[in-house]
């Protein structure tokens, strides 16, 4: 497997999504859209007793970057879907490119997806007085982190249009997802949920996900929430991987 | 991948079959051979199997029966090898409407392995030489469909592909488009090219083809050149129209000393089948004169290609919408 075949694919995945804007569009500013609601809404809980800090806007940005991995999942299918409808994967299938580097190269440009709205996202925070109490290393590992769980997301991606075959059903997934970030520690630190909701934002993994980007916010580099984001990342890997490759093997080569 | 000595076909395929789910045979056992250099036209109306060969021949569909073998490598075992051998450019033209024709370039030279320079060198070649040129920096969502076509074409011929195959590559062009790429794969063929080109247009199988194979429902029906499969059907016919009703019978007549000639279905002219050949057409216009039968029109109707297709099948290929 080549390196420059799989940047080829990788660029060419990254330049089909930053070129089209209603895909842009939703991946940069719905969260930041949301991010200003939440941090004007909802900065009254910051009074809560055990809320851990009193920029509502530092613990809220998390939820940014886990949408955005949640986006490149979308955005990843539906490109291949729309690949594999408009016969441009049959154009790559007709070159010697093994099905391995096609993989890495539509992760690789998701990753590097992620890496620019994670930029995007830093930014904003740093626009809009968000504290980032990991300096610059952690920047650098918001940006990092960002590119690999969108990689890893984006795997899922893969496997639903290789599943599924259209663009516009794997865009459906996106409301399942949602509901699922809904239902975790996006909007409230899990010790101040009661009830069902902390239940299911305790076994919901996008909440480890999402606690793991707030500690850099928040603390730095906390041991704990950081690798319980990074095995949540490597789950996502581990499972959307792996389903991406057996249904790439499974598929005919014309698809 | 080792070296091999050139095979003496460039494509040999035995018994091919592909049957699809359901039972549906699309291709039903089909030998056929293609010389090196060779533009091979596969003839067959919508639906007869054509695009499905292709698939199986450039690796895209895997055959459930048979064996074919491209540039001597099994299609089956031996994809990648194929693949390095062969330029496709099928039915829909596979473009990025968000990439400009420098982009594709560049991205599918890298997947056949050139460096970006022999990429760029190559493809500014084609694309000069197709009328691309100026368009190149354009995203191909501006492009007509006549330009998307040859920028499909050049995609495939870019890293100079010793077999081409084409499917259906003039579909939905304008006249103008269509001769255009009429040269370009002559010129190809002239180059050394062997080409498989699908087609449903007769005409397109009778300018370009060195040999057609007739496809219909998954079999081949005939094969030969343009030539031989006409001659299979029979010697050109002449009809004369003479130039007034009266001399109608004076007509019949004197045709009966090169055949049996037939009154026309109009009632108006006489029509009789030369039986050697259009060689014989002076010597009839002669006899004609010179018996001082004035005559309004005369033509000679030559056997086509849809006449073999009805021959061997019983049905016009011309506006045939068959599915299967």
């Amino acid at each position: 497997m080549s390196a420059t075949v799989v940047l080829a694919v990788a660029r060419r995945a990254f330049v089909k999504t930053v070129r089209q804007p209603f895909q842009l569009f939703p991946l940069i500013f719905f969260p930041a859209i949301l991010l200003a609601i939440n941090a004007s809404g909802l900065a009254a809980a910051t009074h809560l007793p055990g809320f851990p800090t009193r920029s509502y806007l530092s613990f809220a940005i998390a939820l940014a970057y886990v949408q955005g991995a949640l986006f490149a999942l979308v955005n990843a299918g539906t490109n291949l879907a729309e690949d594999l409808e408009s016969g441009f994967f049959t154009r790559l299938a007709l070159t010697p490119l093994s099905r391995r580097a096609l993989l890495a190269g539509l992760l690789a440009g998701s990753g590097a997806v992620g890496v620019l709205q994670s930029a995007i996202y830093l930014l904003i925070g740093a626009l809009a007085g968000a504290q980032l109490k990991g300096g610059l290393p952690g920047a650098l590992l918001l940006l990092a982190f960002g590119g690999v769980a969108s990689a890893g997301f984006a795997a899922g991606g893969v496997a639903a249009a290789l599943l599924l075959r259209s663009g516009e059903a794997v865009q459906g997934l996106f409301p399942f997802f949602f509901v699922l970030l809904l239902l975790s520690s996006a909007n409230l630190p899990r010790n101040l949920l009661h009830g069902w909701f902390q239940t299911v934002a305790t076994y919901n993994p996008l909440s480890y996900l999402i606690e793991g980007f707030r500690a850099i916010y928040l603390t730095g580099f906390p041991a704990g929430p950081l690798l319980g984001g990074a095995a949540v990342v490597a789950g996502s890997w581990l499972l959307f991987g792996t389903a991406a490759v057996v249904a790439l093997r499974r598929s005919p080569r014309a698809l | 991948m080792s070296a091999r000595p050139q095979p003496d076909a460039a494509i040999l395929v035995e018994g091919l079959v592909r049957e699809f789910p359901g039972g549906v045979r699309a291709v039903d056992g089909i030998d056929l051979v293609v010389g090196w250099g060779e533009i091979y036209g596969f003839l067959g109306p919508n639906g007869a199997g054509k695009s499905t060969t292709v698939s199986i021949l450039t690796t895209l569909l895997p055959p459930t029966g048979g064996r074919a073998l491209v540039g001597g490598y099994d299609v089956l075992k031996e994809g990648p090898a194929v693949r390095r051998l062969i330029g496709a450019s099928l039915q829909r033209c596979a473009l990025d409407p968000y990439l400009t024709a420098w982009e594709h370039i560049v991205l599918q030279g890298t997947l056949h392995g050139l460096s970006r320079r022999e990429s760029l060198e190559r493809g500014g070649e084609l694309l000069h030489r197709l009328g691309l040129g100026e368009a190149a920096e354009r995203k191909v969502r501006t492009y007509s469909g006549g330009m998307q076509r040859r920028l499909d074409l050049a995609l495939a011929l870019l890293h100079r592909p010793r077999l081409l195959f084409l499917d259906e590559p003039t579909t939905g062009l304008d006249v103008q488009s269509r001769t255009a790429l009429w040269e370009e794969i002559r010129a190809l063929a002239n180059g050394g090219v062997t080409v498989f080109l699908t087609t449903q247009y007769l005409e397109e199988a009778d300018a370009l083809a060195d040999r057609v194979g007739i496809i219909d429902r998954g079999r081949l029906v005939a094969e030969g050149s343009p030539a031989e499969l006409k001659a299979q059907i029979g010697r050109p016919a002449l009809e004369a129209i003479p130039a007034k009703r009266a001399l109608r019978s004076r007509l019949l007549e004197l045709l009966r000393n090169f055949g049996e000639p037939v009154e026309l279905g109009d009632g108006e002219g006489v029509t009789i089948r030369l039986e050697r050949g259009t060689a014989e057409l002076a010597e009839v216009v002669r006899a004609v004169d010179g018996a001082g039968i004035e005559v309004a029109d005369l033509r000679i109707h030559a056997p086509t290609l849809d006449d073999v297709f009805l021959a061997k099948t019983g049905r016009r290929l011309e506006g045939s919408k068959e599915e299967g």
